[in-house]
């Protein structure tokens, strides 16, 4: 029982890191209706600079510049390609994003060099103890981290002007522009967010507590992992990245504890091809019809 | 599908220049193959080129099989590595011997490669039903889930591949008691000894062609025409009496045996079958899923030959940087993390993609056909007034005309 409370809380902890990606996709989804290929070289790039900058700026102004870098570093990708490619369609610039993330990521795995930093110096490593169950710090913190942003990120998205232009370009792209929505204002700003969620994301996903593995290609691999929370609750529902992502963290935790730690990954997929082979558009996603 | 409208329609004043390009194109091919089958002549003892050339002709065969699939049938796949693992392991197993707790058949080389190829479409079958019901980008992330499995599968399996540390060594190529591998004394072309990797140059190539003209038979006849249909419209393709749900699962069956097929030669590459250690690096791995989207989209997504010229950027590019390292200690002063050839081919090939996006969604296919209609737009102006209208909208058609069968 112990153990599985303790898997409960650290594969919830996960699960908010994955949500917090997972929230990046869906927001550009809807925005653009473009996959984001390029999300697991944002999480590099503010990690990498976290890495680089922890010893002279101190860890939280390392942190803050890393993911206002993500966060530049996806509005760039935005601006400066995606929007110059107004004729292609979606599809051609999901592929594109590939293009720009093989780049990033081959640049920042070779600037990291050998190290595989971990960067998650004030709480990672450091288990709280609980009566008999052990919960690790970076999971605890990162569960708080997640539930505070994702409400506000969903808070935001209801209420704000921002949301309501969000929501409305994503409902109708055309009618939006016509009511005075700027659709490229919209657009960067998605991005914008959702590079920022990646930079946060990463100051938990490189410690030893969460993978194990530092800054490296295991992270841009990590961060494709957040690829089937998004799918599971369907690309365009923010709700369903939430529930997608906890999904995805409590499968890992639990299935590297009761089956093997090699399973887990897959585990994970097999889960999402489970729930698509009954629901193709994921839990929450708007179904996909055809008139003829 | 704007070309295939307007194609008949250009009048019979086309078809001269368009029968003498037939003749340039066979003419070209003839050439190209010559200097193909030459090329271990021409190359000479530099086995280190030669298998530079091996590697692209796997890039191809894969390609291919990838750009019937995204480009032909309009289904986004990133699971193609693991049906590269399962036509290598499938091969080792069923030529291979059993030894030391390996399982292997022992059976004649050419059953395991034609055993691989048919248990790769399997696989590819009975991923299908998940394929049939899922579009677009759900189905690309769902179609990752096999790379995880097989990742996974290969580990755990060690008994068919060998396990992660030693892996298993393939047996060698054999067809009518002619073994692919060094033998004193062997024979020679115009001086040239053709030892092992000279043996396997030819077989890859045969292998190749086949997989090209297959594919390339494949696009112009009805199948091509039912991919394209389904691709373009279910609802319309249905409505032509095209059996969709079949057509796709067929569509993925093709792709994945050629994937199959591709790992056969990947496996007697590297001379070894061996799964890999994380999801990330290794033969079978995300960035080989990644390496072939590239192709594909380099070569533009459906074209046949594309994919040929895709291979020869992504694969042959890194291979060739390799050489140089190894030959010519190119990026000697790059230590651990530096600028490394792989790195260096990563970085042209991600900034071929993004180039081909912005600039020419129909990658180098659309380029190609446009410098050849250009050329024939040339004579036609000399010999005929009848200008075809129809290249000038081929020119410009905004969505991807990859199905025109001469390109």
């Amino acid at each position: 029982m112990n153990t599985f409370l303790q898997l409960l809380v650290n594969g919830l902890g996960k699960g908010a890191v994955y949500a917090l990606l997972a929230l990046g996709f869906v927001v550009i989804y809807k925005a653009t209706e473009v996959i984001n290929f390029a999300h697991g070289s944002l999480v590099l790039v503010g990690g990498f600079l976290v890495y680089e900058l922890k010893d002279t700026l101190g860890w939280v102004g390392a942190a803050v510049v890393g993911i206002v870098a993500a966060a530049l570093a996806g509005l760039l990708i935005e601006r400066v390609l995606l929007a110059n490619a107004r004729a292609a369609d979606h599809n051609s610039l999901a592929l594109l994003t590939i293009g720009v993330d093989v780049i990033i990521t081959e640049e920042v795995v070779r600037r990291v060099g050998a190290d595989i930093p971990f960067i998650g110096d004030p709480y990672d490593a450091q288990p709280i103890q609980l009566g008999a169950i052990t919960i690790f710090r970076t999971q605890a913190i990162a569960l708080v981290v997640g539930a505070v942003l994702i409400t506000a990120f969903l808070l935001a998205f209801r209420y704000s002007s921002w949301g309501v232009a969000m929501r409305a370009q994503a409902e109708n792209r055309e009618a939006a522009a016509l009511m005075g929505i700027r659709s490229s204002r919209v657009t960067a700003t998605a991005w914008l967010v959702a590079g920022a969620l990646a930079g946060v994301a990463v100051l938990f996903i490189a410690t030893q507590d969460f993978s194990g593995a530092g800054l490296g290609r295991g992270t841009h691999a990590i961060a494709l992992v957040a690829f089937p929370a998004a799918i599971l609750g369907g690309l365009d529902s923010t709700a369903g990245a939430v529930v997608g992502g906890i999904v995805v963290g409590l499968t890992e935790a639990l299935s590297a504890q009761y089956i093997s730690f090699e399973f887990s990954k897959s585990a994970v997929f097999l889960v999402m091809l489970v729930v698509l082979v009954v629901r193709p558009s994921g839990l929450f996603g708007t179904k996909e019809l055809s008139r003829v | 599908m704007s070309d295939t409208l307007v194609k008949p329609t250009s009048p019979p004043a086309g078809a001269p220049p368009a029968r003498r390009r037939n003749r340039l194109a066979i003419a070209g091919g003839a050439v190209l193959l010559l200097v193909l089958v030459l090329l271990p002549v021409l190359i000479g003892n530099e086995v280190a080129y030669l298998k530079v050339a091996q590697y692209i002709l796997i890039g191809a065969v894969g390609g291919i099989g990838l750009t019937l699939l995204v480009g032909q049938a309009g289904q986004l796949s990133l699971a193609h590595p693991f049906f590269l693992l399962v036509g290598a392991v499938s091969y080792a197993v069923i030529s291979g011997e059993a030894e030391a707790g390996l399982v292997g058949l022992g059976l004649p080389p050419v059953v395991g490669l034609v055993g691989a190829v048919l248990i790769s479409g399997l696989f590819g079958l009975a991923f299908a039903p998940v394929a049939g019901r899922l579009r677009g980008i759900y189905l690309g992330v769902a179609s990752l889930s096999l790379v995880f499995l097989g990742l996974w599968l290969g580990q755990s399996l060690e008994s068919l591949t060998g396990g992660t540390s030693s892996g298993r060594t393939p047996p060698n190529f054999e067809l009518l008691g002619f073994v692919f591998a060094n033998s004193q004394p062997a024979p020679t072309i115009l001086g040239i000894a053709i030892q092992k990797q000279q043996r396997l140059w030819y077989l890859f190539l045969v292998l190749a062609v086949v997989a090209y003209l297959l594919a390339r038979g494949a696009v112009r006849s009805r199948i091509g025409r039912a991919w394209r249909a389904v691709r373009d419209n279910e609802a319309a393709a249905t409505a032509m009496g095209v059996n969709v749900t079949r057509v796709k699962a067929g569509a993925f069956v093709v792709s994945s045996a050629y994937a199959g097929l591709a790992g056969v030669m990947t496996a007697l590459w590297l001379d070894l079958v061996k799964p890999d250690e994380n999801e990330f690096t290794g033969n079978y791995s995300l960035t080989v899923a990644i390496a072939f989207l590239a192709i594909v989209i380099i070569g533009g997504l459906g074209s046949v030959p594309g994919a040929v010229f895709g291979a020869i950027v992504v694969y042959g590019l890194q291979q060739f940087f390799l050489l140089g390292a190894n030959e010519f200690g190119w990026f000697a002063d790059a230590q651990f993390g530096g600028l490394t050839a792989v790195v260096l081919s990563a970085f042209v090939y991600g900034a071929a993609v993004v180039l081909v996006v912005l600039f020419e969604p129909g990658g180098a296919a659309a380029i190609g056909r446009r410098l050849l209609a250009r050329r024939t737009n040339t004579t036609d102006s000399r010999t005929d007034t009848a200008v075809p209208a129809a290249s000038g909208g081929r020119e410009r058609s905004p969505e991807r005309n990859d199905d025109d069968p001469r390109a």
